[in-house]
């Protein structure tokens, strides 16, 4: 009977645990996103009508992927095209921001609201910051 | 329990319900009073808008409106605000006697063109959605006239501490409801008080 109870519980412990990291597999993107990107692109992606692009559903997104990593740590400005709207805004670099941590804010974008962009690992990030153009 | 106190209890409880449910028939004036108890309404200004034109107090004469203050590089809260400003500009915007006001915290940049840019950018409707800019003690002064916080600080990511309030002003200039302008549940009710506010207004030109 205790064997019992105590199988079941752990069987159910791991089920739960196995839950809710299926769950929530980005977490610290989650919560590096919500500190430092939400505030201007929105807790959903969605961007601000044509003064901030979107990075849900955002074609940029999908097609930069190499370029990420250099925009989180330096910013960018100038005109930018994002699904046919162009966008001109500067946004400054976020350099508090890790190595790794940006490679989990890139994979929480890559996995949310819909987007399907893949992974970048760490060592992709890392490559993409040593090359960053001077722009 | 005796059957009369069940039967009290059930009326209190429908009472309850159905105080619950109803909408707020007025909204309170919230503005503040002078020495002889009568409220104070929103002092005159003089601002100029994103198309150049001269914005005070007689542009909202008549009118309803919801102040904010923001700045077009701010960082932090202000494209949340202006996220559920437009939230506010969509569901009034078939009701011309609903307007918007926002005013640059940030003068010294936020020239006529770059808020009209901004303006346009956002989709703000000409004539409705005002971004104003002019004299920045006048600004700050009305921040307070708003119950606005707003505070140079230069130790600040924006350079400014700012609370981000949403205000409602009624038609006779007196403060009537404010909000968080972050928060997207309390500019839900905001967006009810606005609608007490112009039945209101439909009812006392009804009855004059
Ligand atoms: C202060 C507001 C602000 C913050 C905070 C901010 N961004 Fe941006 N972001 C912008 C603006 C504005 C642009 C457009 C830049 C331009 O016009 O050149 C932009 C552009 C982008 C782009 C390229 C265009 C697109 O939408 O695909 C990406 C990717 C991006 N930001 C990601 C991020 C991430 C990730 C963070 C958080 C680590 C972040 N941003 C934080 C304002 C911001």
């Amino acid at each position: 009977m205790k064997w019992k109870t105590l199988l079941l519980s752990i069987s159910f412990g791991t089920l739960f645990i196995l839950a809710s990291c299926r769950d929530d597999p980005y977490k610290q993107g989650r919560i590096l996103y919500q500190n430092f990107c939400a505030s201007c692109h929105m807790d959903d992606g969605s961007g601000l009508a044509g003064n901030i692009p979107p990075l849900a559903g955002a074609d940029y997104v999908a097609q930069h992927q190499e370029a990420l990593a250099c925009i989180i740590r330096y910013g960018m400005e100038g005109e930018v095209v994002v699904n046919g709207t162009t966008y001109n805004n500067p946004m400054e670099g976020i350099g508090a921001l890790s190595d790794f941590e940006i490679t989990n804010v890139i994979n929480y974008i890559n996995h949310s609201w819909g987007n399907d962009y893949g992974y970048m690992t760490y060592g992709e990030v890392k490559k993409a910051l040593a090359n960053c153009s001077e722009d | 329990m005796r059957p009369f106190s069940k039967l009290g209890l059930a009326l209190s409880l429908l009472l309850l319900f159905s105080t619950a449910c109803q909408q707020q028939a007025e909204l309170p004036i919230l503005s503040p009073k002078d020495d002889r108890g009568s409220f104070l309404p929103v002092p005159d200004f003089s601002f100029v808008n994103q198309d150049s034109m001269p914005v005070s107090r007689a542009t909202f004469a008549g009118k309803a409106y919801v102040a904010d203050f923001f700045f077009t590089s701010c960082p932090t809260i202000c494209p949340v605000m202006a996220q559920q400003m437009l939230r506010i500009q969509r569901h009034f915007s078939g009701d011309s006697r609903l307007l918007l006001l926002s005013h640059t915290i940030d003068p010294g940049r936020d020239t006529v063109p770059r808020l009209k840019t901004y303006a346009e950018n956002l989709g703000a409707i000409p004539g409705k959605w005002h971004f104003v800019t002019g004299d920045k003690d006048s600004l700050y002064d009305m921040a307070d006239d708003y119950y606005n916080l707003v505070v140079e600080d230069q130790n600040l990511p924006d350079g400014f501490d700012h609370s981000g309030r949403f205000t409602l002003v009624g038609p006779k200039g007196y403060i009537r409801s404010y909000c968080n302008g972050t928060s997207p549940e309390e500019v839900g009710q905001f967006i009810k008080d606005i609608e007490t506010l112009l039945h209101e207004m439909e009812d006392a030109t009804a009855q004059h």
